[in-house]
């Protein structure tokens, strides 16, 4: 009687179980998986009370370092001593910058060579060839052209992270869907007002997943940089204390850096899952 | 209102995919393609809409040459899931393409909320697509393509996708939503009894490569609906004739034209 053929896609109703874990939920769950840390942190306090070996300072006097280094200030300064500001900000400022100008660089570049896809596969073997450049070893280069310094640092930088981000870029902007694009030509929207929106949220979520990549690379080359030049920042003086013997206070440098780490990667996670949630809801109903 | 004179296409240099398609669509009518499948009627109605460039022949719309997508004509995809944008509320899809009528926000967002309104999704504008069921998910890509306010309304099986209630369900929405504006409609459909319920006029298409191969009018009266109408002896007959015509017996009339 109807048709014979009814594609089965579709469920009747997809009730929106828009569920996100509750906050309180997750931090529960943080904290049940604490105990393992704890755990680890006493083992490691233990042992090296036990072997009392002056390269491998234990947890406790490794906090207190850090402590007096850069946590011992005022109040009125989020108890930031003055060591604290001269060694965060270089660092931070170079990691942002850096990650930053990447960000846009690779992504307007991205966006142009992604649109024309004869451009993309004459670019290509370039492209891959820059990203396997592994970023560290043009720091000579850039010591002898640039010098040492701030200068250097984030050219080293942005050298080294804007693959990520450009590379998601255009495989974003080549793999929009091509009936999305098929609506917008027929409802009239092109040129800017198409690339603004249609290709640049369609392309979001891999261009969040390279600058996510890009981020912590950009960590890391911010370290090896200050390690390798530099007279300031958290890198310097974690060498500065390994060059006194202070194994406390390189160890505090050690624990400062992946701290950091964690606390840069989760505040980019945050503003990623507020302004990608579109993607996530709709991935979490197709998967169910 | 659209005539397209012996319309072919090929993909590049492969076969030939329609093979010389003469069609006039007087403004108003609703007129169902049917054919069996694999025939050639979605790159058919690629070429009307000025998505597809066709390798010969003349779509004309109000007396102009389509070589693009009109700026009056609007089209509803099977995929509605793709179709819309995911990133966007359901009110923000249906307002998109206001952008291009000149209307402010505030006059984009009525026109979207009434447009919701008038297929049944009054309170659906702040959810996202993907958060709405299948069937309302092509309601609210058949909002959006009524408050473009089209002269052409181009449905490539838009109910395809779809389980055989909501397929009632939308049928009826067509029907009631074709009044306003005095819009043309093409539907394409491989379902026969949709082909009849809907259309003033069921055009049958021979396969690959495809020509016209029957035209009929479809004497239901105005006001259909899914128990009476099905059952009229009209529609059956219809349905029968469409029915052998699709499978390549009987014979081809030109009731029509």
């Amino acid at each position: 009687m109807t048709a014979p053929a009814q594609a089965p896609a579709v469920a009747p109703v997809k009730t929106p179980p828009t569920k996100r874990p509750s906050a309180l939920r997750t931090l529960a769950g943080q904290l049940s998986r604490l105990w393992l840390a704890v755990l680890l942190v006493a083992v490691w306090e233990i042992t090296c009370r036990a072997i009392g070996d002056a390269y491998f300072p234990p947890p406790s006097e490794i906090v207190r370092a850090m402590y007096e280094l850069w946590f011992s200030g005022p109040a009125d300064r989020l108890f930031l001593t003055t060591d604290a500001i001269d060694d965060f900000r270089p660092s931070l400022t170079h990691v942002f910058g850096g990650w930053l100008i990447a960000a846009v660089v690779g992504v307007a570049l991205g966006l142009v060579i992604g649109r024309f896809r004869a451009l993309g596969d004459f670019l290509d073997p370039v492209l891959q060839f820059g990203r396997s450049i592994p970023p560290p070893t043009l720091i000579p280069f850039f010591i002898v052209v640039l010098d040492l310094g701030a200068q250097m640092q984030v050219t080293t930088i942005v050298f080294g992270v804007v693959w990520p981000v450009l590379l998601n870029t255009i495989d974003g902007v080549r793999t929009v869907d091509t009936l999305q694009l098929e609506t917008a030509k027929v409802f009239g929207i092109t040129g800017l007002s198409r690339l603004r929106r249609i290709v640049l949220p369609a392309a979001a979520p891999k261009i969040f997943a390279g600058l996510r990549v890009s981020l912590g690379f950009a960590l890391i080359l911010m370290v090896i940089s200050e390690l390798i030049g530099s007279t300031s920042g958290i890198g310097a003086r974690l060498i500065s204390a390994q060059r006194s013997f202070d194994m406390a206070e390189m160890w505090a440098g050690i624990m400062l850096l992946g701290i950091l780490g964690c606390l840069i990667n989760g505040a980019f996670v945050l503003v990623e899952r507020r302004l990608l949630a579109w993607h996530g809801g709709a991935r979490r109903l197709d998967d169910t | 209102m659209l005539e397209i004179e012996n319309l072919t296409h090929a993909y590049g240099s492969g076969p030939l995919i329609v093979g010389g398609i003469d069609l006039r669509v007087e403004a108003g009518e609703l007129v169902s393609i049917v054919g069996p499948s694999g025939c050639g009627k979605s790159t058919l109605l690629r070429c009307i809409a000025g998505l597809q460039r066709p390798s010969g022949g003349l779509v004309t719309k109000d007396g102009k040459v389509v070589e693009q997508v009109p700026d009056d004509l609007a089209v509803v995809f099977q995929d509605y899931s793709r179709s819309l944008f995911p990133w966007l509320s359901v009110r923000d899809n249906v307002a998109l393409p206001l952008r291009r009528r000149g209307l402010k926000r505030a006059a984009r967002h009525e026109a979207a909320d009434q447009a919701l309104e008038s297929v049944g999704l009054a309170e659906a504008g702040s959810k996202y697509p993907w958060q709405l069921s299948g069937g309302m998910q092509q309601r609210a890509s058949i909002a959006r393509a009524l408050a473009y306010r089209p002269t052409l309304l181009i449905m490539d099986e838009p109910f395809g996708s779809v389980d055989a209630q909501t397929r009632e369900d939308l049928e009826d929405l067509l029907l009631s939503v074709r009044g306003n504006g005095g819009m043309t409609i093409l539907l394409v459909t491989h379902d026969i009894d949709e082909s009849v319920y809907v259309g003033d006029r069921v055009v049958v298409l021979t396969k690959s490569p495809t020509r016209v191969r029957a035209d009929l009018r479809v004497g239901l009266p105005a006001k259909r609906d899914q128990i009476t109408t099905r059952g009229l002896p009209e529609f059956v007959h219809l349905r029968a004739e469409v029915g052998r015509l699709v499978r390549g017996i009987g014979t081809p009339v030109q009731s029509a034209s």
